[in-house]
């Protein structure tokens, strides 16, 4: 059977990815100027990745980013799993659509609201309770978890509706407790899709500016806030070197999983 | 029950290792299955067959526990499983899609269920290599599942549903997963083992022929119903009413009068045949009666020669005829315009002067071939 | 005698399994927005908190108070409703263009031999990965004055002055467009590359040309994918803040910004509250819209499984 038009095909992909990776060349591109004015080159350097490895405000901040993101995706992972088995496997309960409606929220809702949100009751917390005594790591990572469950729940609910229903019958039927079959038959067939529920938790996390900025406090300023106030003023050139290092290793991430995720394809099923 | 030959269904038989009172199940406003009894006897292999959505498969899940029963008891060796979970219950089931689990090998595959029994290392490694030998799967214990073909899937499957040695066994379409030319041995091959394990079998299938081939006793069942029990050759011999007669095997079906009505013998006025049909046994129903009957066609004669006797013989045209193999079967078309088929076997065609399409034929048939059915 | 085993399935051990994650969705989602609500219903007022509260106990009664300064103004001055509809007709607008731009793309990856297909899904998944801020931030070296896209159009002469795209609604757009493109792209691949080709076989056998058979077949087919990405693309669109923010003049109306800056700017906790509130019920419906698809597609897909 004829495939569809080549000259129509090259045209629709070529302006299509020239679209999408322009802007991401063009960042990397003039990471390499000389020229403190990002858009006017004046020669090559390597100025700029000097200073960013110098600017201890923007390594601090991204070490925070890291580390939140880290704790996030974790108990994003775990909660957000929870959830979606529970959604998928426990039937229909009393409540079921007010759980459904909460754990959508956080996908429909946008970040601001959730931000206000937060942020209100934590300030009410802190006049009744005395706890928490100051907005930062710790209540930024709460607002990151309640987002992130959300879309780790949508990743698991998806993989577990395509699992075979009588391989945990069949543990059941063995023998095993709900709860053996759920940690010894369930988790380790849907581990690959726990990995990358993991990593887009991991993502959401470390890019996130409205959430953090309402959340943070003294002393807890995150990767994106600073590069945002940052750019706020102006183009700056060590952005363009963390974009350009960012980028790097985003496509080495993609690339070395899809590999991974290809040699394992005959076996799974 | 029409026919007095037939013993009574249901014997209190101090045998009975699994009974099913009075099991329903509604999902909804769907009736799943509709008050069904059963007993199978220790060690016996029973099945249940039916066509899909007969309800036989929730029937058998609910004996597995994955379905809870809406009313009803299932006894188990004199104790009530009804409702007890599946994790708890001695009963073990091979299901259709063998559900090995991917990511085991074959040994951690069978070993599973003794390790939540709590079984030690030692013991569960010999019964483990004990159920492979079984099963000649022994050699294959370090592969993974999908290294694995469909035969050798299921006799893993069966290795791991037997090695727990459970009281009653479910296997849920065997064979449904293997191609027709090897479904047969496999069927053999399977049987032999129950047998020499000794453990109390319910299957499940919509294959006539595996039911016959496999069970000890069998259950047809519709929409819901248990509609007849039996062995296999008393069922097939002795259905019960034009269902159970159409389903297994195939059969002439006739429907007439009673005109003679003693206790040992009875003939019957069909608008479809010329002369009256004789049958060698008495019925229960009065004379009168519009009753059907099923004669097999293994059990028509074809001759050129018109026979003998004013009974259970008809003339007709032969319309078509397919040779099988081992036997011919003829579709005859009789002076009344009825359609019937009889079965020739090749032997027997070498014999007699076989009449081809369009020849003139009669059709004759024994005093006891026929049988009266109930619906 | 063998006693009765406890069952494992008791209401209380079935409860202890559902209720966990209920509780966090409570207690973080649920509780901050009651707050919210009660928030907006007070007034303006200096200290810690900067509201007042709800109910006072005064002269042996307690007294509730609710100020609708919030809701009065939020209805009476048309700058929040032009916002609110401004920040749909954003949402809409960006959503069209990512169908126009995304359905060749994800047709043609989709229509690719799968070594082919594999490499372009990766090309589309990277920038999906990449941080949004850094590529929109790349948008503002491009768009501005003296920026990338003028420098090259003055360069080659096509204009003599330069465009001003940056700081307008178009800069806006156009960052949106970038920023959700791959979110379209993704689900309506998933839903096209699920094609069975045989039918545009069969439709080619019963002489239909391929434009028709694209038009007739292909498309009507494609429409899960094509809501799912729609969806996915519309609704973050309406409350973002980053985009518009980076990219958009002081004139750019969007909700997320409003909110933003009527809680920092402002300071102004009971009218942020306010208008946090009527954004999450105008909200309602597409969520409700959203759920609803969802449960039809989960019932579709398992239907279609059995």
């Amino acid at each position: 059977m004829k495939g569809p038009n080549k000259t129509a095909r090259g045209l629709a992909l070529g302006l299509g990815y020239f679209f999408l990776y322009a802007p991401i060349a063009s960042l990397m591109v003039f990471s390499f100027n000389d020229s403190p004015l990002v858009t006017s080159w004046s020669g090559f350097s390597l100025r700029w990745y000097g200073s960013l490895f110098n600017d201890d405000a923007l390594l601090r901040a991204a070490w925070l980013s890291f580390k939140i993101a880290a704790l996030t995706a974790t108990a994003a992972v775990i909660i957000g799993t929870w959830a979606g088995y529970v959604l998928v496997r426990m039937g229909r309960f009393r409540g079921f659509t007010l759980y459904v409606g909460m754990l959508s929220a956080p996908l429909v809702i946008p970040e601001v609201v959730l931000g206000i949100s937060l942020l209100l009751m934590f300030v009410e917390l802190r006049g009744t309770l005395g706890w928490p005594a100051e907005n930062g790591t710790f209540t930024i990572w709460v607002g990151h978890v309640t987002l992130c469950m959300a879309f780790v729940a949508v990743v698991i609910q998806a993989r577990i509706r395509d699992l075979d229903r009588s391989l945990e019958e069949a543990a059941l039927d063995l023998g095993a407790t709900p709860l053996t079959v759920f940690f010894r038959i369930t988790l380790p067939l849907i581990a690959p899709a726990l990995v990358s529920a993991w990593l887009l938790a991991f993502t959401l996390s470390l890019d996130d500016v409205v959430l953090a900025s309402f959340l943070s406090g003294p002393g807890s300023t995150t990767l994106p806030m600073e590069v945002f106030s940052r750019v706020r003023l102006g183009l700056k050139p060590e952005v363009n070197a963390l974009a350009t290092l960012f980028i790097l290793a985003v496509g080495l991430c993609v690339i070395l999983a899809n590999r991974l995720q290809l040699r394992k394809e005959p076996e799974s099923r | 029950m029409s026919d007095s030959r037939y013993a009574a269904q249901h014997s209190a038989d101090p045998h009975e290792f699994v009974r099913v009172s009075d099991l329903v199940k509604i999902y909804g406003d769907v009736v799943a299955v509709r008050s069904v009894n059963l007993a199978v006897k220790r060690n016996e292999i029973f099945a249940l067959l039916g066509s899909s959505g007969c309800g036989k498969s929730t029937l058998l899940r609910m004996l597995a526990g994955f379905e809870e029963a809406t009313s009803g008891q299932i006894m188990l060796d004199g104790e009530d499983i009804t409702a007890v979970p599946p994790y708890r219950r001695p009963v073990n089931m091979m299901f259709q899609s063998y559900a090995l689990f991917p990511h085991m090998t074959v040994e951690a595959n069978v070993a599973f269920g003794l390790k939540q029994e709590g079984v030690d290392r030692a013991e569960i490694h010999d019964r483990v290599f004990e159920a492979l030998n079984l099963v000649q799967m022994a050699g294959y214990s370090r592969r993974k599942p999908h290294q694995l073909s469909g035969g050798q899937q299921q006799r893993v499957a069966l290795a791991r549903s037997l090695v727990k040695r459970p009281k009653l066994l479910l296997l849920d379409e065997p064979m449904s997963a293997l191609d027709k030319q090897i479904r047969q041995k496999t069927q053999i091959e399977l049987v032999k083992i129950l047998e020499q394990v000794g453990v109390t079998c319910m299957l499940v299938t919509h294959d006539q022929e595996e039911a016959m081939t496999m069970a000890h006793r069998l259950a047809v069942m519709t929409e819901g119903q248990i509609v007849q029990c039996g062995t296999p050759q008393d069922v097939y011999a002795f259905p019960n009413s034009r269902f159970v007669a159409g389903f297994i095997g195939s059969t002439n079906l006739l429907t007439g009068t009673i005109v003679v009505d003693e206790p040992d013998h009875v003939a019957i006025e069909c608008a479809e045949l010329t002369r009256p049909l004789y049958v060698s046994h008495g019925v229960s129903e009065p004379l009168g009666m519009e009753v059907h009957v099923s004669i097999r066609p293994e059990r028509l004669v074809v001759s050129r020669s018109q026979p003998q006797g004013d009974y259970n013989w008809a003339h007709g045209m032969v319309s078509h005829m397919a040779w099988m193999g081992s036997y011919a079967l003829y579709q005859v078309r009789l002076d009344s315009g009825k359609v019937v088929e009889a079965s020739v076997p090749s032997l027997l065609l070498a014999q007699i002067d076989a009449p081809g399409i369009d020849e003139e034929i009669f059709v004759s048939w024994d005093a006891d071939s026929a049988t009266v059915l109930a619906s | 005698m063998k006693l009765p085993a406890p069952r494992d399935w008791l209401p209380s051990s079935r409860t202890l399994a559902v209720v966990p994650p209920f509780l966090w969705l409570a207690l973080f989602l649920l509780v901050p927005f009651l707050l919210v609500l009660k928030i907006s219903f007070a007034e303006l007022q200096f200290g810690i908190p900067p509201y007042t509260a709800l109910a006072e106990f005064k002269d042996e009664a307690i007294q509730f108070s609710l100020h609708l300064r919030g809701y009065i103004l939020l209805f009476t001055d048309s700058l929040y409703l032009a916002t609110y509809l401004n920040s749909l007709k954003m949402a809409a607008v960006t959503t069209v263009w990512c169908a126009l731009i995304g359905y060749p793309i994800a047709y043609y990856i989709a229509r690719s031999s799968p070594s082919i297909r594999n490499v372009l899904l990766l090309a589309v998944i990277l920038p999906f990965w990449t941080s949004l801020l850094l590529r929109v931030y790349a948008w503002v070296g491009i768009l501005r004055n003296d920026g990338l896209l003028n420098k090259l159009l003055m360069g080659l002469g096509i204009i003599s002055s330069p465009l001003e795209i940056y700081r307008t609604d178009l800069a806006v757009y156009i960052g949106l467009v970038y920023a959700y493109l791959p979110f379209f792209i993704l689900p309506l691949y998933a839903n096209l590359v699920k094609m069975d080709l045989r039918l545009l076989e069969a439709a080619y056998d019963l002489g239909a040309r391929p434009w028709q058979a694209f038009w007739r077949i292909t498309v009507p087919l494609s429409r899960p994918g094509v809501i799912a990405g729609a969806m996915l693309v519309f609704i973050p669109t309406v409350g973002e803040y980053v985009i518009p923010e980076m990219l958009g003049g002081a004139d750019t109306l969007m909700m997320g910004r409003v909110m933003w800056n009527e809680f920092f700017n402002n300071a102004d906790w009971p009218m942020a509250s306010a208008v946090t509130c009527v954004m999450v019920l105008l909200l309602l419906v597409p969520l409700a819209l959203f759920q609803y698809n969802q449960v039809r597609q989960q019932e579709a897909m398992q239907r279609g499984q059995a």
